[in-house]
C-alpha cells in the first residue's frame, strides 16, 4: 500500500471526522447544550474562514514572488477587526436586529428592500466568488497530484478533472446535509461553524509543523533563518507603494464585504460580545498564519528545484525531505482551508441566490396560487437552497474546467477581491450615512462592476481570448482613453492598482453623487434611519438564556390571544413532548414555531412572528414585519368595517320592517274603522228613509202635511246619502291618485271669492276679513279644487266657530316659492287633543255639531297633496287657524 | 426630534469607558498608521532587508493584538443608554 492510498484513506477519515464533529454540534444544539459551541473562541475560529487554500498555499507562493507584499492581504483584515468598535460592532448589530441573511440582503434591505439591487449584489457575489471555489478546487487536486508524482503508478495527470468533481461532489453533500438543516431565521448552523473551526485549528497546526519543521529542521534555527532570507531572491525589501497601500485596503474591503466572511462574522454571530475576544485573537490568528511564510519560501527556493511550483512548498518541501507524515498533515490543513471555504462560501452564496433570485421567479410563477403559507414555503425554500448550492459548486467546478486550472493562485484571489469590494461604498454608506439611496447604490456599484469586468477580470483571461490584443493596446473601439489598463490615459500604473483605483473611486464618487441628488423612498428612509441609529433602536441582544422565564412571557401572551384553558392545554401538551412536568417548556425553535403557528391562526403569521420574537427579546421587528402586520390589520379592520356596514344595514332594513309592519297594522285598525264608521254612516240615513218610508206605506189616511213632510225627510235623508257617497268616491279617487286636474292660470283673490260666494258667507251672519291687496296672487293650479278646499274651510267655520260675532280672517302671504292661505276664526279652536286627528277620515270634533260625514278636511288633504300643497291645523291662534300652503314655482315659471 | 443629552460630567467609570472607546477607536489608525512606515524606506532609494521589514511589521501586529487584547479587557461593548455619542444631524430628519 503506497502512500497515496495511505493519503485516501486519511483524507476520507478526516472528512468522516469532520461530518461526526458537525452532527455532534447540531445535535448538541437541538438539545439545548450549546455553551460551548457559543465560546468566543469558537466564533475567533470560524472567521478563520479567511484564510482559504490561497493563504495556506498561494501565501508563500506569493511571497516567493513578490516579498513581503503577501502580508497587506492578512494587514487589512487584522485592522478591520482591530477596529471592531467603528465597523464590526456595528455590522453585527445590524445583522441581528434586523435579521439579515447575507450581505445582498443586507444591502437590499438598507435600500427600501430593492430587490434588483439584491439580485445585483447576488451576481457580483456569485461572479466574484466562483473563481474563487475553481481555486480551491484546483489547490485540492494540485497538493492530490503532488503526492502522486511520488508514486509513478498513479497518473499524474489523468485523474485529475474526475477528482476535482468528486471533491464538489462531496463538499455539496456535507454543505446540503448540514447547511441546509434548518430554516432559522437567523441562520445559523452550529454544525458547519463547529467543523470549520475544526479545520481551522488543524490549518494553523498544519502550518506551524511545516513553518517549525523548515526553521529547525532545514534551515538550522532563527538566526539562521534571518540570514538565509536576507540572502535570498526576496532579501530586500522593494515595495510598490501604491500595491502595498492598495492591497491593504482591497483587502480590509474584501474583509467585509465577502459572502462568507459576512455568513460567519455577522449572520453565525451568537453574542456581539463575542467580537471582543475576537478583536485580539483574530489579528493573534492571522499572525501565526503569515509567521512562518517566509522561512517556507525562502528554503523553498533555496532547496527546490528550480521549475518547482512554488505555490506546493508547504507540502513539497516535507515530501522532498522524506517527512510523509509531516506532509500528510501539511495535505490535510491544505484540505481544510480549502473545504471550509467552499463550505461556507456554497452557503453564503445559495442563501442570497435561493432568497433573491430562485424565490422571487418561483413565487411569481406560482402568483396565481394565492397568499403565502408558511408549511408550504419552507419545503420550497429548503428545495431552493439546496438546488443552489449545487449549483454554486457545479458553477466552481465548471470554471476549474474551464479555466484549465492554469492561472497562478494568488492572481484569482485577488481579482475575486476586488469584484467583491464593489459593494463596500454601498455597504459602508448604508451604515453610516442616511442620506445614501437606492439610485446611488445602484449606479456606484454597477459603474464599479463594470470597470472591474473591464479593467481587471476580462484583461485577466489574457491578450486575444475576450478582449482582443487590439483592445489592450487601442483601447476599446479604438478610443485610446479605454484602453483596460490605462484607463483615461493614465500609464504605468499596476494593472490591480489601477483597477482598484478607478473602480472604487469612481463607484464612490458615483454613489455619493446619485444619493444627493435622488430621494428616497419613505420605506427607503425608515431603512436608512434603523441602520445607521441601530444602536437607539435595538436594544442589547443577547443569546438564548433565561428559557423558563421567557416561557412564562410567552404563556402570558397566549393566554390573551388564544384563551385561557386553550393556551394552558397547548403548553402543558407542548411540555410533555419535551418530557418536562408542569405548564412551561423550554422554548426551543420547534416549540415557538408551533406555537407561532397557533398564534397566526388567531392573529395572522406575521404579527405571531412579531410578538413571539419580541417576547423572545431575540429580534427588534423589522419595518417588514411592521409593514406585514399593518396589512394583516388593514385587512382585518376592513373585513370588520364590513361586518359593521352589513349590520346597520341589516339594523336598518329591520327598522323599516318594523315601520311597515306597523304601519299595515295601522291601516288594518283604520280600514276596519272606516268600514265601521261608513256603514254607521249609511245605515242613519237609511233607517229613517226606511222607516219613513214604511209609514207611508203601511199607515192609510195620512194628513197630506204630513205626507208631505214625510216624503220631505225621505227626500233630505236620500240627498245626504247621495252627498256622503259622492264624499266617498271623490275620497277614494283623490287617494288612488285617479283624479285629473285640470291645471289652469288664475288668479288666488277670484278662488276665494267664488268661495265665500258659494257658502253664501258673505251674507250671512259671519264676518269675512280679508285683505284683497295681498291677494292678487297669480297662481297655476287647479281652481276648481282649490276653490273646493276654500268653500270646505269656510264651511266649517260657519258650521263650528261658536263665538258670539263670528268672525273669518283670511290672510294671504306670498313667500316666494309659495303662497300661504291662513283661515283663522275667533272661536274655541280646536282642542288639542283633537288636533292631530281632524284630518282623518270621520274625524268629528263635536258629535252634537254633527253636519258633515267628517270627510271634508281629509279630502281637502288629498286636494293638497295632489296639488303640490299642504293644509295644517295652525295652533295658537285664538281659534281655530287653518293654513293652505300653495306652491306658486310653476307659476312664476309659467310666466 | 431632539433627545436630550447626558450629562457634561460622568462618573469617573463612565469616563473611563469613553476614553477606553476612544482608544478602540483609535486603535485601527495607529495599526494602518505603523504599517505603512516601511513604505518610507522605499521612498529615500535605501533599501533595507526583508528579515528587518519582517521581525518590523509582526512586532507592531503583535503591539497591536496586545492593545487590542487590553481594551478588550475593560470595554463593555454594550454601552448604556445615552452613551452613543451619534451626531446630531443623524437624528434631525
Amino acid at each position: 500500500m503506497g502512500i497515496f492510498n495511505v493519503l485516501i484513506v486519511v483524507c476520507l477519515g478526516y472528512v468522516a471526522l469532520l461530518f461526526i464533529v458537525a452532527f455532534m454540534a447540531e445535535r448538541a444544539a437541538a438539545r439545548g447544550q450549546s455553551s460551548w459551541l457559543r465560546s468566543p473562541f469558537i466564533y475567533t475560529l470560524s472567521l478563520s474562514i479567511y484564510c482559504t487554500a490561497w493563504t495556506f498555499y498561494g501565501a508563500v507562493g506569493y511571497a516567493a514572488r513578490s516579498g513581503l507584499e503577501y502580508l497587506t492581504i492578512y494587514l487589512g483584515p487584522t485592522l478591520v477587526v482591530v477596529g471592531w468598535w467603528w465597523m464590526l460592532r456595528k455590522l453585527v448589530r445590524i445583522g441581528r436586529s434586523q435579521r439579515i441573511t447575507s450581505v445582498a440582503d443586507l444591502i437590499s434591505s438598507r435600500y427600501g428592500k430593492s430587490n434588483t439591487l439584491a439580485v445585483f449584489a447576488t451576481l457580483v457575489a456569485v461572479i466574484g466568488t466562483t473563481p474563487y471555489i475553481a481555486l480551491q478546487l484546483q489547490s485540492v487536486t494540485l497538493s492530490f497530484s503532488s503526492f502522486a508524482g511520488v508514486e509513478a503508478t498513479v497518473p499524474p495527470f489523468g485523474d485529475r478533472n474526475a477528482m476535482a468533481f468528486w471533491v464538489a461532489g462531496g463538499l455539496a453533500f456535507f454543505t446540503i446535509l448540514f447547511g441546509t438543516r434548518n430554516l432559522d431565521a437567523n441562520e445559523r448552523h452550529h454544525g458547519v461553524v463547529m467543523a470549520i473551526a475544526l479545520e481551522a485549528v488543524v490549518k494553523l497546526v498544519a502550518l506551524i509543523a511545516v513553518g517549525i519543521f523548515v526553521i529547525w529542521g532545514l534551515a538550522g534555527g532563527i538566526e539562521a533563518t534571518l540570514a538565509k532570507i536576507d540572502a535570498s531572491p526576496i532579501g530586500t525589501f522593494t515595495p510598490s507603494a501604491g500595491r502595498w497601500a492598495g492591497l491593504t485596503f482591497l483587502s480590509a474591503a474584501a474583509f467585509l464585504t465577502l459572502p462568507r466572511m459576512f455568513q460567519v462574522m455577522v449572520v453565525e454571530n451568537e453574542d456581539e460580545r463575542h467580537l471582543r475576544t475576537a478583536s485580539w485573537a483574530f489579528p493573534t490568528y492571522l499572525m501565526l498564519m503569515s509567521l512562518f511564510v517566509v522561512p517556507i519560501a525562502v528554503v523553498g527556493l533555496e532547496l527546490m528545484p528550480a521549475g518547482a511550483n512554488p505555490d506546493l512548498f508547504v507540502l513539497t518541501l516535507p515530501l522532498s525531505q522524506g517527512r510523509e507524515g509531516l506532509a500528510m498533515l501539511s495535505f490535510i490543513g491544505g484540505f481544510s482551508s480549502a473545504t471550509s471555504m467552499v463550505i461556507v462560501a456554497a452557503i453564503a452564496l445559495s442563501t442570497m441566490v435561493s432568497n433573491h433570485i430562485v424565490m422571487p421567479i418561483w413565487l411569481w410563477l406560482k402568483e396565481d396560487g394565492g397568499t403565502v403559507v408558511s408549511g408550504d414555503v419552507r419545503g420550497i425554500v429548503l428545495l431552493s437552497r439546496r438546488v443552489s448550492i449545487a449549483g454554486v459548486l457545479a458553477l466552481g467546478y465548471l470554471y476549474y474546467r474551464i479555466s484549465g486550472g492554469g492561472a497562478a493562485l494568488a492572481a484569482i484571489g485577488l481579482i475575486s477581491f476586488a469584484g467583491l469590494a464593489q459593494v463596500l461604498p454601498a455597504m459602508v454608506g448604508g451604515m453610516f450615512w442616511r442620506g445614501a439611496t437606492r439610485a446611488g447604490a445602484m449606479s456606484g456599484l454597477a459603474v464599479g462592476f463594470f470597470l472591474w469586468l473591464f479593467c481587471l477580470l476580462l484583461p485577466s483571461f489574457g491578450e486575444g481570448v475576450v478582449l482582443s490584443a487590439e483592445t489592450f493596446q487601442n483601447g476599446l473601439g479604438g478610443l485610446a482613453w479605454l484602453r483596460p489598463q490605462a484607463l483615461f490615459g493614465i500609464t504605468g500604473m499596476d494593472p490591480l492598482v489601477h483597477a482598484v483605483m478607478w473602480s472604487m473611486s469612481l463607484n464612490t464618487l458615483l454613489f455619493i453623487f446619485v444619493s444627493l441628488l435622488t430621494f428616497p423612498s419613505p420605506l427607503e428612509r425608515l431603512q436608512g434611519a434603523q441602520f445607521v441609529n441601530v444602536f437607539q433602536h435595538s436594544g442589547a441582544t443577547q443569546g438564548w438564556s433565561g428559557g423558563v422565564a421567557q416561557s412564562e412571557d410567552l404563556m402570558v401572551m397566549a393566554q390573551r390571544i388564544l384563551g385561557g384553558p386553550e393556551a394552558q392545554s397547548f403548553f402543558q401538551a407542548e411540555a410533555t413532548r419535551q418530557g418536562l412536568a408542569g405548564f412551561l417548556p423550554e422554548p426551543i425553535p420547534d416549540f415557538l414555531q408551533r406555537l407561532e403557528r397557533k398564534l397566526s391562526g388567531s392573529v395572522g403569521s406575521a404579527t405571531a412572528h412579531a410578538m413571539v420574537a419580541q417576547t423572545m427579546g431575540r429580534a427588534t421587528v423589522s419595518v417588514d414585519d411592521l409593514l406585514r402586520v399593518a396589512d394583516e390589520t388593514a385587512q382585518m379592520m376592513e373585513y370588520q368595517s364590513q361586518l359593521e356596514t352589513k349590520s346597520e344595514e341589516l339594523a336598518r332594513t329591520a327598522r323599516q320592517l318594523r315601520a311597515a309592519n306597523e304601519k299595515l297594522t295601522q291601516l288594518s285598525v283604520q280600514k276596519d274603522a272606516f268600514l265601521s264608521q261608513i256603514s254607521h254612516e249609511l245605515r242613519t240615513p237609511m233607517t229613517s228613509i226606511r222607516a219613513f218610508s214604511e209609514i207611508l206605506r203601511d199607515t192609510d189616511g195620512l194628513q197630506q202635511d204630513a205626507l208631505r213632510k214625510y216624503a220631505g225627510i225621505i227626500h233630505t235623508e236620500a240627498i245626504r246619502l247621495t252627498r256622503l257617497l259622492d264624499d266617498l268616491l271623490d275620497l277614494s279617487v283623490l287617494e288612488n291618485g285617479q283624479v285629473n286636474l285640470n291645471q289652469r292660470d288664475g288668479v288666488l283673490s277670484t278662488v276665494i271669492d267664488h268661495a265665500v260666494a258659494a257658502t253664501g258667507a258673505g251674507a250671512g251672519r259671519m264676518r269675512i276679513r280679508r285683505t284683497a291687496l295681498t291677494e292678487a296672487v297669480p297662481i297655476h293650479t287647479d281652481l276648481d279644487r282649490l276653490a273646493q278646499v276654500f268653500i270646505n274651510l269656510i264651511a266649517n267655520a260657519q258650521k263650528y266657530c261658536d263665538a258670539e260675532r263670528p268672525e273669518l280672517t283670511i290672510t294671504v302671504q306670498n313667500r316666494g316659492a309659495s303662497v300661504v292661505v291662513d283661515f283663522i276664526d275667533n272661536g274655541s279652536g280646536v282642542p288639542r287633543e283633537a288636533q292631530a286627528l281632524i284630518f282623518e277620515k270621520f274625524a268629528r270634533v263635536s258629535e252634537q255639531k254633527a253636519g258633515g260625514a267628517g270627510l271634508g278636511l281629509a279630502i281637502c288633504r288629498e286636494i293638497m297633496a295632489r296639488l303640490s300643497g299642504s293644509i295644517t291645523y295652525l295652533p295658537g291662534q285664538g281659534g281655530a287657524a287653518f293654513r293652505v300652503t300653495l306652491r306658486t314655482i310653476r307659476t312664476n315659471a309659467a310666466k | 426630534m431632539r433627545r436630550p443629552r447626558g450629562p457634561i460630567f460622568l462618573e469617573r467609570r463612565s469616563y473611563r469607558q469613553r476614553r477606553l472607546r476612544d482608544a478602540a477607536r483609535f486603535l485601527p489608525i495607529l495599526g494602518a498608521g505603523l504599517w505603512m512606515v516601511p513604505l518610507l524606506f522605499a521612498l529615500d532609494g535605501v533599501s533595507s532587508s526583508t528579515s528587518s521589514v519582517m521581525l518590523y511589521v509582526f512586532g507592531v501586529w503583535v503591539l497591536l493584538a496586545g492593545l487590542s487584547a487590553l481594551l478588550s479587557l475593560g470595554l463593555d461593548p454594550q454601552p448604556g443608554p445615552g452613551d452613543e455619542s451619534a451626531p446630531s444631524d443623524e437624528r434631525a430628519d
